[in-house]
């Protein structure tokens, strides 16, 4: 089974609701506990390996090198034969005879050897395999596990500050609210800006002489005298 | 392993400069699991909270509630869910029990400079997701 569905299968049966716990703490240790023993193996298949592969070149060696004699002796023995020595090749073929059988026995450890080489490199292959599923459906059980005691703490001490894990809609309307109370403000603050910065300026132009507001008085002024002027040149003429 | 709150030291100002300014406020939730609350100003109602496991720094923001969502439109949300979920960056839709959330997952190890980028990219999304989702909630 992948680790996915099996962190699915856990999820389906116990960790529906928040309290409760998705992975038991006893069974979480007891599997770090294999994943470090199964570690251990496999060093110990890793150092067992490099024994036995030592062995089987040492058996290969060793053929190679009880062939050659085989194959050396028979040469004498054909020349004892030849120089008509019957015994002496008798002797040889006695020796090639031990020779074989030494060599029979070599070729069985090197065989046996080679077999143990792959099976612990099979074993090496699946125990590390299984020990990185394990890891991984371990660290997914921890984090889920995780993250339901964070959203339980979660949960109790905002429902114990008073507040609570709000009603999203309320959320959102608040933060909107905000939000559009900061955006009139601003506005609001924008055109009295703009109303003050404008005051400002004409009293400024004012202060300065410049403008109608500055020059009304002395129109008045002037229009006043104008009257007067017209009245006096009036009361002359009569 | 730094402990959580070392780890996150200085995680306030730095989100308040990823987010232009914002105040943001630390607090750390009493518990068996080390969970750092995040408020930004202006979204306190969506609070970011930082916990972390073995593996990973989990930053998590809970949308809505099970019995929130307007019968009869649940697999509607399910489904946009899923659509949106390679778009959305960085962040991810999830369920905790009953509790929908969008959070960002980093490095057990992750400089506290990348979980303020984290939290800052959260909460906007957080804020959109919820925005863009209402028509589905009650």
């Amino acid at each position: 089974m992948s680790v996915i569905k099996r962190v699915m299968t856990l999820l389906r049966s116990s960790a529906r609701e928040l309290g409760e716990s998705v992975v038991d703490a006893n069974a979480t240790s007891v599997y770090e506990q294999e994943i470090l023993d199964a570690k251990r193996s496999i060093e110990q298949a890793r150092g067992d390996l490099t024994g036995v592969m030592a062995k089987e070149m040492q058996a290969a060696r060793r053929i190679e090198h009880l062939k050659a004699e085989i194959a050396r002796y028979e040469g004498m023995a054909v020349e004892a034969l030849n120089k008509s020595h019957e015994s002496l090749a008798e002797e040889v073929a006695g020796q090639v005879g031990a020779m074989e059988q030494e060599l029979a026995e070599q070729s069985r450890s090197h065989a046996s050897y080679a077999a143990q080489v792959a099976k612990l490199k099979d074993l090496i292959k699946t125990a590390e395999a299984r020990v990185r599923d394990h890891e991984r459906e371990l660290a997914m059980a921890k984090t889920t596990e995780s993250v339901y005691r964070a959203t339980r703490s979660i949960s109790e001490s905002l429902g114990s500050g008073g507040s609570r894990l709000v009603n999203a809609r309320e959320s959102l309307e608040r933060i909107r609210q905000r939000h559009e109370d900061l955006a009139d403000r601003m506005t609001a603050a924008e055109a009295l800006d703009k109303e003050l910065g404008h005051r400002a300026l004409e009293r400024k132009l004012a202060d300065a002489g410049i403008g109608g507001e500055a020059d009304r008085q002395r129109q008045v002024m002037a229009r006043i005298r104008a009257r007067q002027l017209a009245l006096q040149g009036g009361k002359a003429a009569e | 392993m730094k402990p959580l709150q070392e780890q996150l030291r200085g995680l306030d100002a730095l989100i308040g400069e990823a987010m232009g300014g914002l105040d943001a406020h630390l607090q750390p939730i009493p518990g068996d699991v080390p969970v750092i609350q995040v408020s930004i100003e202006g979204r306190e109602e969506l609070p970011i909270f930082v916990t972390g496991s073995d593996s990973q720094l989990l930053c998590m923001c809970y949308l809505w509630a099970e019995d929130e969502l307007l019968p009869g439109r649940r697999t509607e949300l399910l489904e946009t869910m899923l659509d949106l979920n390679p778009a959305v960056p960085l962040s991810a839709f999830g369920r905790i029990g009953e509790r929908y959330v969008l959070f960002g997952a980093l490095a057990r190890d992750a400089r506290v400079e990348d979980v303020a980028t984290e939290v800052a990219v959260l909460s906007d999304n957080a804020l959109d997701a919820l925005d863009a989702m209402s028509e589905f909630l009650k």
